[in-house]
C-alpha cells in the first residue's frame, strides 16, 4: 500500500474535498485516481506529481503529492 | 481602410490648442492601430533624450482598428509615452468601456504635446472638444473624479489619474472605467507632468465595417471558440486571473518574499477559487467580452469594490508573505482609487520588507508613519499603499519604485527589477522561456507581452517542457511578436486562450478589408517590437540592460517543486538575438530592419551615426 495526497483545484473542487489523503495498492496510476475521484480524464488538463508534470499513464509512488488542475489561464 | 475614424486629435496644453488631422492610411497598414501607431508617433514626433516629464515628452492614448469593432474583446486601448520608470518606451494595456466610447467620438487616438500650466481635463463629446478646468477635481480619487464628471456630463466614460498621478509617482497608472488600468510604466505620471488629471468622452459614432455580413459571422464563429474554451469560459469567469495562484503555487515558481522563496503551503487562502468562495460579490466583463474574468469583490466593511488579479494578489500577498485576502483587496482597491500600478506597488513593498529584514531599512525609517515592514503583516501593505499614493512620510520613497528604492541604500541588487521595472508573479529561474520574454521585454520587467506562461505551464497552444531552454528564444519571439499584433488592433490578449493568429487575420480583414494574411499580420507585430527596441537604442537603453537580477541567475530555488532551478539566460539570449535577426549584441540588423521596411531608421543601428 502506498499513502498519497491528492489536490484538486478551481472546478474540480465542485461536488469533492479540496485535498484527500489516500491508501492505494502498489501500481496505482493517475488514471486509477481520476477514476475513482470522478473526474474526467480528459478533462485533467494539468497533473502534477510532486509539482512536475507527468501524464494519466504515470504509476504513484509512497508520499506522492497529485495536484489535479481543470483547463485554466489568467495572466 | 475601414475600421478607423480616419481623425487624430492634436491637444497642445501649453498653448491650448486643439486640432484635427487626417490618420494616414498607410502608416495604420503597416504598423497596425494602438499600440503600433503610438510607437511609431513617439519615434518620429519625439526628439531623442528628453526628460519623460518635460513639455517636450508626448502622451499618446490610442485605439486600433477593432477597438469598439462588434468583435469579441474588443475594449482596448493603449497609453504610449516615453516611461518615466524605465526610460524606455512605455506601452500600457487597459480595457473596459473607455476606449470603444472614445472611439466612438469619431477618433483613432489623441496626442498630448506640452504642458498646461494648471490642472485641466479634455471633454470629448463627438465632434465637440474642449480643454477645461480641472481644480475641482484635481487631488480627487479615481472614483471621485469620475463621480463628479459623470454629473457634470452625463452618460460620459472617464480616464483618469489619481493623487498618484499628480504626485509623478514612478509607479502611477492612468485608470479608466473606475477600476481599469493601464498600469505599467508610469504613464499616470506623464499624465501628472502634464497637469492632465482625466478624459471624460461620450460619441455616438459607430465603426465602419469593411464587410458587415462577414464581421458578424465571423464574430459569432469567434465567440463561439471562446464560449467553447474551457478556460474563457469555465475558468476565467469563474475564478478570475486568480485561478492562476494555486497552478504556478504548486508549479514552485510562486515566488515568495521577494522570490527569496518560491513555494508555499499557504497559498490557497489567497486563490482564485477562496476569493471566488467567500469574497466575490459577481464577475464583470469588458466591452464585447465573452470572458467576463473581472472580479467585483465585497471588502469588510460592506463596500462593493473592484477585485485584484492574479498578479495583484501575489505581488501584494506572497511576495509580502501576506496571506489575507481582506487586506489584499483593501489594497488593490487603494490603488485603483490613487491610480497606482498594483504589480509595483506591492513588490516595493516586498522589497522594502527584505531591505528591513536585512537591516538596510532601519526602525527609526519608518517610526513616524507607524506602519512596520515586517513580512506578513496585513496592516503594512494597506498602511504603506496608502502612504505611496499620497507620497507621505517614507512612502513618499517608495513611490519611485523597487529599483530606486532599493539603489538609495546601495543594494538594487535586491530589487527584483528588469530596466528598472519590478518583475511579475512567476519566478523564471522554473520556466525558462518566460523568463526570456522578462529579460528582453522592450517595456522591463513585464509579463504579459509574451506570456510564455501559456505553453509552458499552462499548456496553451501545446505543452512545453518548463524546464527546457530548447526551441524557446523562437518561441518567445512569436508570442511578442504576436501580442504586438493584438494590442495594435485593439483586442485583449487573454483572448488567445481559444483564438489564434488566422482568427485574429479573419476578425481584422473583415472590419478593415482584405489587406492582411498570416504572415504579413504577424510581421507587423515582429516590425513593431522592432521599431520599440530602436526606440530604446535611441534612448541609450540598448541590450546591456536585457538581463535578470543576480538572484535569478545565481542563486538556486531555494524550496518547493523547482528547487534547485536556475534561469540559463546564457544560453536563450543569443538564441534569441540570432532568430530576431539581430546582432550578438542584440541590435537590428541592416538585413532586418530593411525587410520589415524600417530602412528610414537605419542610422539608430549604425553606431558611427548614433
Amino acid at each position: 500500500m502506498i499513502s498519497v495526497e491528492v489536490r484538486l483545484f478551481a472546478t474540480f473542487r465542485e461536488g469533492r474535498q479540496n485535498k484527500y489523503f489516500l491508501e492505494l495498492d502498489d501500481g496505482t496510476t493517475v488514471l486509477d485516481v481520476l477514476n475513482l475521484l470522478n473526474i474526467n480524464p480528459e478533462e485533467a488538463s494539468i497533473i502534477l506529481i510532486n509539482g512536475k508534470n507527468v501524464d494519466v499513464t504515470k504509476v504513484l509512488s509512497n508520499g506522492d503529492v497529485l495536484s489535479l488542475f481543470p483547463p485554466v489561464g489568467g495572466g | 481602410m475601414y475600421g478607423y475614424m480616419g481623425k487624430i486629435l492634436r491637444v497642445n496644453l501649453t498653448n491650448r490648442t486643439i486640432t484635427k488631422e487626417d490618420l494616414d492610411f498607410e502608416l495604420a497598414k503597416k504598423y497596425l492601430g494602438a499600440r503600433g501607431l503610438g510607437v511609431k508617433i513617439m519615434m518620429d514626433e519625439v526628439p531623442a533624450n528628453v526628460d519623460p516629464f518635460s513639455p517636450e515628452n508626448k502622451l499618446i492614448i490610442a485605439t486600433g482598428g477593432l477597438t469598439g469593432a462588434p468583435v469579441p474583446t474588443s475594449g482596448r486601448y493603449m497609453a504610449i509615452t516615453k516611461s518615466p520608470l524605465t526610460g524606455t518606451i512605455a506601452i500600457a494595456n487597459s480595457g473596459g468601456h473607455w476606449g470603444p466610447q472614445f472611439k466612438a467620438t469619431g477618433h483613432d487616438l489623441i496626442i498630448f504635446e506640452g504642458k498646461a500650466d494648471k490642472p485641466v481635463y479634455l471633454y470629448i463629446n463627438d465632434d465637440e472638444v474642449e480643454i477645461r478646468d480641472a481644480e475641482h477635481i484635481w487631488g480627487k480619487t479615481v472614483s471621485e473624479t469620475t463621480k463628479i464628471l459623470q454629473e457634470e456630463f452625463e452618460g460620459c466614460k472617464v480616464l483618469s489619474i489619481g493623487p498618484a498621478g499628480e504626485r509623478l509617482s514612478l509607479i502611477a497608472a492612468i485608470m479608466n472605467d473606475v477600476d481599469r488600468a493601464a498600469g505599467r510604466g508610469g504613464v499616470g505620471a506623464v499624465m501628472g507632468s502634464k497637469n492632465l488629471k482625466a478624459i471624460a468622452v461620450k460619441g455616438t459614432k459607430k465603426v465602419s465595417l469593411f464587410d458587415e455580413e462577414r464581421t458578424k459571422e465571423v464574430s459569432q464563429a469567434k465567440v463561439k471558440i471562446l464560449r467553447e474554451d474551457p478556460v474563457a469560459s469555465g475558468g476565467l469567469p469563474s475564478y478570475g486571473s486568480a485561478v492562476l495562484v494555486n497552478i504556478i503555487n504548486e508549479t514552485g515558481i510562486f515566488p515568495v518574499k521577494n522570490f527569496q522563496e518560491s513555494y508555499t503551503d499557504e497559498a490557497d487562502k489567497i486563490s482564485g477559487e477562496t476569493l471566488a468562495a467567500t469574497r466575490l460579490v459577481k464577475n464583470s466583463a469588458c466591452y464585447r467580452c465573452p470572458i467576463a474574468c473581472g472580479r467585483v469583490v465585497k471588502l469588510p466593511d460592506g463596500s462593493v469594490v473592484g477585485g485584484p488579479e492574479y498578479e495583484t494578489i501575489w505581488a501584494f500577498g506572497a511576495d509580502c508573505a501576506v496571506f489575507d485576502l481582506d487586506a489584499i483587496n483593501e489594497a488593490n482597491n487603494l490603488c485603483n482609487e490613487y491610480g497606482l500600478d498594483t504589480i509595483s506597488t506591492g513588490t516595493t513593498i516586498a522589497t522594502a520588507m527584505e531591505l528591513y529584514e536585512k537591516g538596510y531599512i532601519k526602525d527609526e525609517d519608518i517610526e513616524a508613519d507607524g506602519i512596520s515592514l515586517k513580512w506578513g503583516d496585513p496592516k503594512a501593505i494597506v498602511g504603506w499603499t496608502r502612504k505611496m499614493g499620497l507620497r507621505e512620510g517614507f512612502g513618499n520613497k517608495l513611490a519611485d519604485g523597487a529599483y530606486r528604492l532599493a539603489e538609495s541604500y546601495g543594494a538594487p541588487e535586491l530589487s527584483m527589477t528588469v530596466k528598472k521595472q519590478e518583475l511579475p508573479a512567476y519566478d523564471p529561474r522554473g520556466v525558462q522561456g518566460h523568463g526570456l520574454t522578462y529579460a528582453v521585454n522592450n517595456r522591463g520587467g513585464c509579463h504579459i507581452k509574451g506570456y510564455m506562461i501559456s505553453p509552458e505551464i499552462l499548456g496553451y497552444p501545446e505543452k512545453l517542457d518548463r524546464s527546457s531552454v530548447e526551441g524557446k528564444a523562437a518561441y518567445t519571439k512569436i508570442f511578442l511578436d504576436l501580442t504586438a499584433v493584438i494590442d495594435s488592433i485593439g483586442l485583449c490578449v487573454f483572448s488567445t486562450f481559444g483564438l489564434g493568429l488566422s482568427d485574429y487575420v479573419d476578425m481584422y480583414n473583415a472590419v478593415v478589408g482584405d489587406i492582411y494574411t498570416d504572415e504579413t499580420l504577424l510581421e507587423a507585430g515582429e516590425r513593431i517590437w522592432n521599431l520599440e527596441k530602436l526606440f530604446n537604442i535611441r534612448e541609450g537603453i540598448d541590450s546591456k540592460e536585457d538581463k535578470l537580477p543576480k538572484r535569478l541567475l545565481e542563486v538556486p530555488i531555494q524550496n518547493g517543486p523547482s528547487k534547485g532551478e536556475i534561469h540559463r539566460l546564457d544560453i536563450l539570449l543569443p538564441e534569441y538575438y540570432a532568430v530576431r535577426g539581430w546582432d550578438e549584441d542584440g541590435i537590428p540588423t541592416e538585413e532586418t530592419l530593411k525587410k520589415l521596411g524600417l530602412e528610414e531608421y537605419l542610422g539608430y543601428i549604425n553606431k558611427e551615426m548614433a
